[in-house]
């Protein structure tokens, strides 16, 4: 099965209804609590991060028996290094980004513990997108 | 401890009423969004300043029953929406977090 979700530019109000969206489709088709707890943790924050730190892009998921399939990608200022911003406490979020309780520098970090395979292809000027892999039946 | 027995203990506020048969035994205390995303369990109550749409957004992922929002902060409006669809129950302390926490540990730990 096949998802899309489009992410605007700043539109914190909207987001988290791709994850919310998931989430039910997960528990539908009968997924491991444990899995599907993984899962959202991990969409949500790449979907804050597209909102928060790029100009906004697109959602695409893919799930079947085994595994879900989460492609995060946006048009945006890119990560110029992927290391430092994948340390716990990193951050570059504006103060009014800050001011909503982001910012702490955890995103990244939620999405390396709760997912089985990341990775990011990251341009700086052009992009970002954060392939992420949870494997169902573990 | 019932839901409904912490919030006539704490004397708190209730804007919109859901999960009130629920047994609360623990909590988590962060305004710091990526954090409880990281770290609250659900089923934990949720104590917290922030009042914006992603707080319930976030509670729903994580099958956070309640919130309470400390030192009188009031809900946004798509935030109290949300929580209705939701069916997340949100309070209102006049306390600031400290107070809260140290009364909420004390009846349920
Ligand atoms: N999609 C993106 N585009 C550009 N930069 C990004 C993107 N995602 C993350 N970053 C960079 O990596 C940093 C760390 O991201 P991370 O999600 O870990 O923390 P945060 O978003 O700053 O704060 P938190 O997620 O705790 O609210 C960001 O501050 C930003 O500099
Ligand atoms: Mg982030």
């Amino acid at each position: 099965m096949h998802y899309t979700f489009k992410i605007e530019q700043g539109n914190f109000t909207d987001a988290g209804q791709a994850s919310s969206s998931v989430k039910r489709t997960m528990k539908q088709l009968g997924v491991r609590p444990e899995n599907i707890k993984r899962t959202v943790v991990a969409l949500f924050e790449a979907e804050i991060n597209a909102v928060a730190h790029a100009y906004g892009g697109q959602i695409d998921v893919d799930i079947d028996g085994e595994k879900i399939v989460m492609v995060v990608a946006d048009k945006g200022p890119g990560i110029p290094n992927i290391d430092l911003a994948m340390q716990e406490g990193y951050s570059t979020a504006s103060p009014q980004v800050r001011e909503m309780g982001y910012g702490a520098g955890m995103g990244l970090p939620n999405i390396k513990k709760n997912t089985d395979d990341l990775k990011i292809d990251t341009t700086v000027g052009v992009g970002t997108t954060v392939t992420m892999t949870v494997y169902l039946n573990n | 401890m019932k839901l409904s027995e912490i919030i006539e203990k704490l004397n708190l506020k209730c804007l919109n009423e859901a999960n009130l048969d629920a047994d609360i035994t623990n909590a988590y205390s962060s305004d710091l969004l990526s954090d409880v995303m990281g770290n609250a369990r659900s089923g934990q109550l949720w104590i917290t300043m922030q009042t914006h749409k992603n707080v319930t957004a976030i509670a729903a992922l994580k099958d956070i029953p309640a919130i309470i929002i400390v030192r009188n902060g009031v809900p946004d409006d798509d935030m109290l929406e949300h929580a209705k669809e939701e069916d997340i129950c949100i309070l209102v302390s006049s306390e600031a977090a400290f107070p809260v926490c140290g009364k909420l540990y004390e009846l349920i730990k």
